[in-house]
């Protein structure tokens, strides 16, 4: 096919502008954030030497350590636990809210969805510093358990302490995709199911469901992840009294004496392998137009 | 972000499903739902509703209400540490937003209006930092500084620390990517028939991005511009991990006294983070909204 050169002019002026708008942002990433991810595979296969300095000798041993020691197996196992945890209540939790707000009159849906996006904007530590003050042992439940006559209970530094923190740091992700995926549903489809003599549980098995489906999967990815990689929560709430995987790659990286970057490397690496596999699993199983 | 869509006919009949559809058991339902949201909004707003109110208490534990007092917030903006720290959060926070949101917009501009090769690993690129755990990002950079202060050192003898400059590095690294989503979804909304119409009236392509694009993806960028200056305000893990000796920032600071025990301090410290982000976000839905 012949261009003119008229044609060609602007092929060539197209795509110097695309060249200038993708430049600045994709080197910045690829440099600041790709590269970097790089760094800390090469490090996972580098040896610690005495004082925590780096050897540059290749070695599997921080591979091997992670997966033949039990604590480091154990903190793999409790992350996934728990998130999976977090992932199941948030969901329990968060899908009837959000069918709660597609019902609303348009305005009064607005609030209500300004409202659960303020906390998802709102420091996340600050938030669950919060819960320290209600469950501490002189806090705000046991000071009035205590006026009442009560027992007090112990309740903060558990990992039901760790749990809700979770729970409540995240149930905005839930919401917010399961929200959109019920405001495209048909809900006449319920009506239809209804005429052809479906119960209320029957249509909503078998039709609503199956069809906000990828509004859960959107939700259950964007709770799970960051919930892996955690360690504020459990050390806040939980007292850092048994390990996630984000409690020993930050004492790995920045507290133990001598730090041990290349075994931390390799966690971060395994972690970020799984979560890709999880990513993956996600994307095969939806089309862009459900995302 | 997600948005309540204006009503459409399919809603209309949606808010209409629930008294019909077989109306004596859904009263139950509809009652449960209601209690059921009742409760979620008071569990996502119950600890900072506690956590402001503790910020005022005379106890000096913060955890119990003794009397009003002003004390812990006279004594929070007299310590030259804390202001140095909210001083050092709002300079980065001021800097990565500049930067991550002009860098943002073009990548958004470059994959809404450009078809090309390689434009679906681009996409992955600028999502990854989004899903990806904050940790595997925290660490990577800090590994990538390390590397690259030490080269320095090596080459040019002197020797340069981690600083507010490596935190400002990390922070565009995650924003761009959230800058780049919301100008995206704004663009999409975008009728381009009003730039065809401005070339048509003679307007060359300079003049139809400034005059006609750039006005009405505005509140896009602004949307974009709000968030990322919130996210960096907030983001602890980062800043933790990348911060140099001297140079410390809000959230990281309340990190150290938190994990220590519950303060009225550190609830006065807490509440005016809270009422800054949560008037970010109040103020970037009116800016996104107002067409």
């Amino acid at each position: 096919m012949a261009l003119s050169s008229f044609e060609r002019e602007q092929q060539r002026r197209e795509q110097r502008r695309l060249i200038a708008l993708l430049a600045p942002g994709m080197l910045w990433l690829l440099v600041f954030f790709l590269l970097p991810l790089l760094v800390i595979l090469v490090y996972s296969f580098l040896t610690n030497g005495p004082r925590g300095n780096l050897l540059w000798q290749p070695t599997l041993q921080n591979y091997v350590d992670l997966f033949t020691q039990s604590s480091y197996v154990n903190a793999y196992v409790r992350s996934l636990w728990i998130s999976g945890l977090t992932t199941l209540f948030a969901l329990l939790l968060g899908y009837p809210l959000a069918l709660f707000i597609v019902k609303q009159p348009p305005r009064v849906r607005l609030v209500l969805l300004i409202l659960v996006l303020i906390p998802f904007w709102t420091n996340f530590l600050v938030r669950i510093y919060a819960w320290q003050i209600i469950l501490a042992n002189n806090g705000l439940i046991n000071t009035t358990l205590g006026a009442m006559g009560l027992p007090t209970l112990f309740l903060l530094n558990t990992e039901g302490a760790t749990l809700l923190g979770l729970v409540y740091g995240e149930l905005p992700f839930m919401v917010l995709p399961i929200y959109a995926a019920l405001d495209r549903f048909d809900f006449t489809l319920m009506e239809a199911g209804a005429d052809l003599g479906a119960s209320k549980w029957h249509a909503f098995w078998h039709i609503m469901l199956p069809m906000t489906m990828p509004g859960v999967a959107a939700g259950a990815v964007l709770v799970f992840i960051p919930t892996i990689g955690q360690f504020v929560v459990s050390e806040l709430l939980g007292g850092a009294k048994v390990d996630y995987i984000g409690n020993l790659i930050q004492r790995l990286f920045l507290r133990s004496n001598p730090p041990n970057w290349p075994l931390g490397s390799a966690m971060s690496t395994v972690m970020m392998i799984v979560l890709l596999g999880f990513i993956l699993l996600y994307f095969r199983s939806t089309t862009e137009e459900d995302r | 972000m997600i948005e309540a869509q204006p009503q459409n006919k399919r809603a209309q009949r949606a808010a209409s499903w629930w008294p019909r559809f077989n109306s004596g058991a859904l009263t139950w339902g509809r009652l449960t739902l209601t209690l059921h949201a009742f409760l979620m909004y008071l569990f996502l707003y119950g600890p900072i509703f506690v956590l402001v109110v503790f910020s005022f208490t005379r106890d000096e534990f913060g955890v119990r209400w003794t009397g009003f007092t002003l004390e812990w917030y006279v004594r929070m903006f007299a310590n030259d540490r804390l202001m140095g720290a909210a001083g050092n959060t709002l300079y980065v926070a001021f800097v990565s937003t500049v930067v991550s949101t002009i860098f943002g917009t073009l990548l958004a501009l470059a994959m809404e209006r450009h078809r090309f090769r390689g434009r679906t690993g681009v996409d992955a690129v600028i999502y990854l930092p989004v899903v990806i755990p904050e940790i595997a990002m925290a660490v990577s950079l800090l590994a990538f500084s390390a590397l690259v202060l030490e080269f320095i050192r090596v080459v040019t003898g002197e020797v340069v620390r981690r600083s507010l400059v490596t935190v400002i590095i990390g922070h565009i690294a995650f924003s761009i990517s959230f800058v780049t989503i919301v100008v995206r979804a704004s663009l999409k909304h975008f009728d381009r028939r009003l730039e065809e119409a401005a070339r048509d009236l003679g307007a060359n392509s300079w003049q139809t991005f400034w005059r006609i694009t750039f006005p009405m993806i505005l509140p896009g960028i602004l949307g974009g511009a709000l968030l990322a200056f919130t996210l960096s305000l907030d983001n602890f893990i980062i800043s933790l991990f990348l911060s140099g000796p001297g140079t410390s920032l809000l959230p990281v600071e309340v990190y150290n006294k938190v994990r220590r025990a519950v303060t009225p301090e550190i609830n006065a410290i807490s509440t005016l983070m809270l009422a800054v982000s949560i008037t970010l976000v109040v103020l970037s839905q009116l800016v996104q909204r107002r067409r």
